[in-house]
């Protein structure tokens, strides 16, 4: 289902603010549409959260409403610690989570 | 020898049904324009809500927005908010409104020292021309406020 990608930068130095882009595929029902056929309402269906987690700890969160375009697009920041992983979630109304982590090299 | 063509004959009453449903889905696609849009008192309400009840001061926001769309459903919006990022001093909250969407909240973002930076980008839905407003509350409880406005070409709110 949903194909999400992350794009980190290979290697980064100790305390490096490195930036961090990530892209899922979600249609990002908007509820907003209308079926052509029926004329009712398309239920709403999106992406409501973004958790990214830094070697366990949670760093940064998003909370989404319907106006985020289909196929999110999301860059945000990080600082770099220590090497490990950086771990993303996306959870959409269904409660299905979406998972995709980056390895993270600190030199 | 001479191929037959059989062409169906269109009688009058079918006629009058396709015109018909033709002239009803007009009246409704010139409706869908007019579908619940929130008001600008509707954001400023959220904004206020996101706010705390604080009066917000202007500036460190910097807001990354085109002065104008061609295309509704897809518009790079981003936010830079200048902070320290250090655990004494950073960025808490980002609350991101449209004031002439369905909904006015687009989204909100959850900063910590951790992030080194509080800057974050996105692409959003614009149904038509209307202003994007940034709300950032910072650890010690002070809000501040940006707002600037994108020009719509063509809306992204149904289709």
């Amino acid at each position: 289902m949903a194909k999400a990608r992350v794009k980190t930068p290979k290697s980064v130095k100790k305390g490096e603010v490195f930036e961090v882009k990530t892209l899922i595929s979600h249609k990002m029902e908007s509820g907003q549409r209308k079926d052509k056929k029926t004329g009712k309402k398309i239920p709403q269906m999106i992406i409501n959260k973004f958790v990214c987690s830094y070697n366990g700890k949670e760093i940064f969160t998003s909370d989404w409403y319907s106006a985020i375009s289909a196929n999110p697009y999301l860059a945000f920041y990080v600082k770099a610690d220590a090497s490990g992983s950086l771990d993303m979630t996306w959870t959409d109304d269904s409660g299905a989570v979406f998972k995709k982590s980056a390895k993270i090299t600190v030199t | 020898m001479v191929r037959k063509i059989e062409m169906q004959p269109v009688h009058r009453r079918d006629m009058m049904k396709i015109v018909g449903v033709g002239a009803i889905a007009g009246i409704v696609a010139g409706m869908l324009p007019g579908l619940a849009h929130a008001d600008a008192a509707a954001a400023a309400a959220a904004v206020k809500k996101a706010a705390g009840g604080k009066e917000p001061a202007s500036g460190k926001i910097t807001l990354e927005l085109p002065q104008i769309a061609e295309n509704g459903n897809t518009v790079p919006i981003g936010f830079d908010i200048e902070s320290p990022m250090t655990d004494s001093s950073y960025v808490k909250t980002v609350h991101v409104f449209a004031d002439n969407n369905p909904n006015p909240e687009v989204g909100v973002f959850h900063f910590t020292p951790a992030c080194g930076r509080a800057k974050a980008s996105t692409r959003m839905r614009m149904a038509k021309t209307q202003n994007v407003i940034a709300v950032a509350e910072m650890n010690d409880g002070s809000v501040y406020m940006a707002k600037s406005e994108v020009k719509v070409t063509i809306g992204g709110c149904g289709g």
